[in-house]
């Protein structure tokens, strides 16, 4: 081992030291602004996080398996984990390496910014040694890695169903600019790697390489303009980064602990909202899952979409993109970083100017209060049915309902038998957040009146604000799918097997991703008949298009995406679909070319 | 107004030639769909709100036409989005944008920012 220069510097590092100190201080300032944007308490809580040994344990292991291997992306797509991880890992597993080396060859330059990137240029190492050749080996190891992500990438860019994906994002220009001059470095790298390695050294990839360049050059000068360009890549790279999507590298890092920490949106641009917005990878994967882009005028309206014009500030494109969601959520459960597009949508909403703000203040719930205390449920345990607006509309669903709660012997009432307020959820899915508190208030004075110890819900959309808005931690809130698998399993509830008649169970999107509900109603169905899943079931399942989360999208485009979703309910052929979700129900009946009931009403007719 | 021997209340009379339209006008050209309201009731019918302050859409696009704003914001202030009323329409109108939209226009029909 020896250094080939003596100055220890030569002026092709300084494209990459620019880029890296631009960089350096971009990332730095936006996340002290990001950490000083939070609310107090919030920005308390991150920093107490941020030295508890439990949580930086959780952190350390999140972030290596999320930014570096993504293990997400496997999960869901393996060529594109591939792709992503080879490239992340690998690019680490260089730079790491890189210090190594300069640590155990060169120690006095460790202060040397860019000593361990250029280490094969400033220091001609031997393969001989056991430790130059491990380490050489290593290095040309991770090199073709990576290479082979960035080939996989560049066919992605071109034929991206190759690699599984039906849509790309169309990159801006400057995302172009970054992407051309990252599938740049690394090719660049491997040519600089071997033009100096009968000189440097190296492996199985760059000697080779140098011996056929030397057939036909026959002289170094190709070397030195080639690290030049290895360097203006990076450089360039890293000046552009933080205006790319590229972004996402150092900002999913502040995101992790941030998520780990608890944090949620608390206001629509500041603090933990531009911090998703710059985690977005603008990968597209969300493209495809969006239940809106079977009409592909929508497919420019999904949240990498929504991402990309938050940081644009273009003021009518973020409002179009966040009204028309449906908010079914998909799109969190399929992204490699978890980017809560429905969270940043609502937020969005939320900072809406109304002329009229509606108030629910003068309503007076006394009558509807002293009908369910005096109730059967009354002073002292018991269910409290709240069927809400949506089974109003479905009254077979409430019939059902009571029916089997009078079967299995259970002492209940109806806290809205001749109508009732609305729970809250759509107010707040419009972002009036202010004014569904005033709701809650309301219906919480009739639920205290009555006393029950369970309050029963049978529409997740209700469910969902129920168990998560409303001070109720001493009253259990159960979807009725939920309540009755229990039934069935303590045997108060018999249900006949019928053989061989197929059922699907569709997921609604506010209980499925909104509230983790998906064995429960299985376990009831499967007790009912031969259970059958859909294509995308869980928490892929495709929204039934009705949903109230979209305050713009008309009645003639909701209709494709119901066709949509009931075409992937129906692979298995199932005699009959079955959903937990008045709307959703009331939504596929209108299109389905097969029964289409209410989990209450399969368990009615069998027990 | 022209004498015709008998009056009518005049809390309920309404008259065309001095009724500002702007607001309507506005709302119309924002959702379009408002047009194809054909007065049938559903919504009316199904409306959570409609027990505490007689609220309708079909009341409301009535209540614009004829310059009964503080009906009209009267009605609105107790609407709680449930959806019902778009789920019942025969007509496909997307009532929850119509009323969101509504609320975001002051008297004269301008979109408050």
């Amino acid at each position: 081992m020896r250094e080939r220069f003596a100055s220890h510097f030569d002026p092709f590092v300084i494209p990459f030291l620019v880029g890296m100190a631009f960089v350096l201080g971009y990332c730095l300032i936006a996340m002290i602004r990001v950490i000083l944007q939070l609310p107090k308490e919030d920005r308390r809580r991150f920093l107490v996080s941020l030295i508890t040994p439990k949580q930086i344990w959780i952190n350390v292991r999140d972030i290596f398996l999320n930014c570096l291997i993504h293990v997400k992306l496997w999960q869901r797509n393996k060529m594109l984990g591939f792709m992503h991880s080879s490239i992340a890992f690998g690019w680490f597993m260089i730079i790491l390496l890189g210090h190594l080396e300069v640590i155990l060859f060169v120690p006095e330059r460790i202060h040397l910014f860019y000593y361990p990137i250029f280490f094969n240029y400033f220091v001609a190492e031997t393969e001989q040694t056991i430790q130059g050749s491990m380490l050489m080996f290593l290095m040309d190891f991770f090199l073709l890695m990576i290479l082979s992500g960035i080939a996989i990438a560049i066919i992605k860019r071109f034929a991206s169903r190759i690699v599984g994906m039906r849509r790309t994002t169309r990159l801006s220009l400057l995302d172009r600019v970054g992407l051309y001059s990252l599938w740049a470095i690394f090719p660049l790298r491997l040519l600089a790697e071997s033009f100096t390695a009968h000189i440097s050294g190296g492996s199985f990839l760059t000697i080779p390489a140098n011996w056929i360049f030397r057939q036909f050059l026959g002289n170094d000068l190709y070397a030195l303009p080639t690290w030049w360009a290895y360097s203006i890549a990076l450089g360039v790279f890293m000046c552009v980064l933080p205006f790319t999507r590229y972004m996402h590298i150092p900002a999913e890092m502040l995101l992790i602990p941030m998520r780990n920490a608890g944090i949620r949106i608390r206001h629509p641009r500041k603090g933990f909202a531009s911090l998703e917005v710059y985690s977005c990878p603008a990968c597209g994967v969300c493209i495809d899952a969006c239940p809106m882009s079977v009409l592909k005028v929508n497919c420019k309206d999904t949240t990498v979409y929504l991402n990309r014009q938050l940081r644009r500030g273009n003021e009518r494109r973020i409002a179009e993109i966040s009204d028309k969601c449906l908010l079914c959520g998909k799109c969190t459960a399929v992204c490699p970083v978890g980017v809560q597009g429905p969270e940043l949508r609502e937020a969005q909403r939320a900072r809406r100017k109304y002329a009229l703000s509606p108030s629910y203040a003068g309503i007076n719930v006394r009558p509807m209060a002293s009908a369910v205390a005096g109730g059967a449920g009354g002073a002292s345990g018991g269910v409290l049915y709240f069927a809400g607006c949506m089974t109003q509309l479905t009254p077979s669903i409430r019939r059902a309902t009571a029916s089997l709660l009078d079967k299995a012997g259970v002492r209940w009432q109806m806290m809205d038998p001749d109508g009732g307020l609305c729970c809250g959820r759509p107010l707040m899915m419009a972002g009036r957040t202010e004014q569904a508190r005033e709701l809650i208030a309301k219906n919480l004075e009739i639920i205290r009146a009555s006393g029950c110890d369970t309050l029963l819900l049978s529409c997740p959309i209700c469910y969902k604000v129920f168990k998560e808005d409303y001070p109720l931690s001493d009253i259990r809130v159960v979807h009725h799918s939920v309540f009755f698998q229990e039934l069935i399993a303590s045997g108060q509830l018999k249900v006949r097997r019928e053989e061989g008649h197929k059922l699907v169970w569709h997921d609604p999107c506010e209980l499925g991703r909104g509230c983790g509900v998906y064995e429960e109603p299985r376990a009831a169905l499967a007790a009912a008949g031969e259970l059958v899943e859909a294509g995308k079931h869980h928490a892929e399942s495709i929204c039934c298009g009705g949903s109230l989360g979209s305050l713009s999208l008309g009645f003639e485009q909701r209709k494709a995406m119901t066709r949509n979703a009931l075409d992937n309910l129906t692979v298995a052929d199932p005699a009959e679909i079955v959903t937990g979700c008045p709307l959703c129900l009331a939504t596929f009946v209108r299109a389905a070319d097969r029964p289409v009931r209410d989990i209450a009403e399969i368990l009615d007719t069998r027990s | 107004m022209m004498d015709f021997g008998f009056k009518l209340s005049p809390s309920s009379a309404v008259n065309l030639d001095t009724v500002d339209r702007a607001r309507y006008d506005r709302l119309v050209q924002l959702v379009p769909d408002a047009r194809t309201c054909i007065d049938c009731g559903s919504c009316s019918a199904t409306c959570t709100a409609a027990p505490w302050s007689g609220m309708s859409v079909r009341k409301v696009l009535l209540g614009l036409q004829r310059g009964r704003d503080d009906e009209v914001d009267a009605m609105l202030s107790k609407c709680m989005l449930c959806g019902k009323c778009t789920m019942v329409c025969p007509r496909g109108i997307n009532t929850r944008q119509l009323i969101l939209t509504l609320c975001r226009l002051d008297r004269k029909g301008e979109v408050v920012r």
